[in-house]
């Protein structure tokens, strides 16, 4: 790799890194909700642009369309469906801010202690992929696949179960959501479907058969 | 495949765990507010998903990435349900302060 891919390589993963932590501390911290939302969304696009760093374009792309596209836009509607009062709601705020920032530094040292082990330790990566490649595992980058390719391959063979586990997951989702937040209204009939009532109707229920006489017409 | 010469699989680690802590941090001062609750969780699972592809990346093995789609579901998922019960609990009380959940404490 050239010097200048070097540098650009480098200027994007900081970019992106700042971007990521920043939009993290204000989706934290903004006062309104939507606003939260919409700092989640930018954290979230910069996200996708690390893991394109990674070469992982296919988590990237499902980033922006799943958690951009779907999640986020149901944080949005939620939020500005229901009628609150946030000033209310931030009343513990800086109550609790002592706290819960001395239980983040300390989360974050040990994170970070737990890091400077790893490096410590003799788990290079070189020598693990060699082992996994080894192992038969696909390799990241493929010798000439693309990410999604070799994603898809690894996916639909050596792991189609958790794959169809995961269509469960989202059908459950789906069904619990639904049912959670239907709701019978007595005063709206129109919209109102019984489907016992629908089963228990037979032909002879809605239908009648009449001959009427040449000149005469039906009463119905 | 990209060779990292530069930024080494630290460099996202730590970008990882700080995400992870700001999500913590999220659900520490905003204690009555679900909705924000909410979005630290999915900034948590962001950060569980940045490591995954790190490694994966690092090691030269995909299945990190798969199980960093298999995450990203569960937390659709997660969001779907939680922003339900949000939306049922905010039609029964009016309110989505968490701090009097304890209806069910009898």
């Amino acid at each position: 790799m050239g010097e200048d891919a070097f540098v650009i390589q480098l200027l994007s993963f900081y970019l992106f890194a700042f971007m990521v932590i920043a939009s993290a501390v204000m989706v934290i911290m903004a006062r309104n909700p939507v606003h939260s939302v919409l700092w989640l969304i930018l954290a979230f696009f910069n996200a996708a642009g690390l893991m394109v760093l990674l070469g992982a374009e296919f988590i990237a792309m499902l980033l922006v369309i799943v958690y951009v596209g779907a999640v986020a836009v149901l944080f949005l509607f939620v939020v500005m469906m229901l009628d609150i009062d946030f000033a209310e709601l931030r009343a513990g705020f800086v109550r609790n801010f002592p706290l819960g920032l001395l239980v983040a530094l300390i989360l974050f040292v040990e994170l970070f202690v737990g890091l400077v082990a790893y490096n410590a330790g003799g788990l290079v990566p070189d020598s693990a992929a060699a082992a996994a490649q080894a192992a038969g595992a696909i390799d990241a980058g493929g010798a000439s696949m693309s990410n999604i390719e070799a994603f898809g391959a690894l996916f639909y063979e050596r792991y189609l179960f958790l794959f169809e586990a995961a269509g469960l997951i989202l059908l459950v989702a789906m069904i619990g959501a639904i049912v959670l937040t239907h709701r019978r209204r007595p005063d709206a009939q129109r919209s109102q479907q019984d489907i016992g009532r629908q089963n228990r109707r037979r032909p002879g229920d809605a239908t009648v058969m009449k001959q009427p006489k040449v000149g005469e017409g039906v009463a119905l | 495949m990209t060779s990292f010469s530069g930024i080494g699989i630290e460099h996202y680690i730590v970008v990882g765990a700080a995400l992870f802590v700001l999500g913590v941090l999220g659900i520490f001062l905003n204690r009555k507010n679900v909705i924000v609750i909410l979005m630290a969780i999915e900034l948590i699972l962001l950060a569980v998903n940045i490591n995954l592809v790190a490694f994966s990346a690092f090691l030269g093995d995909l299945t990190g990435q798969v199980f960093a789609m298999l995450v990203l579901t569960v937390a659709a998922a997660e969001a779907a349900i939680g922003l339900a019960i949000l939306v049922i609990y905010f039609r029964n009380r009016g309110t989505i302060a968490v701090d009097d959940v304890n209806r069910m404490k009898g």
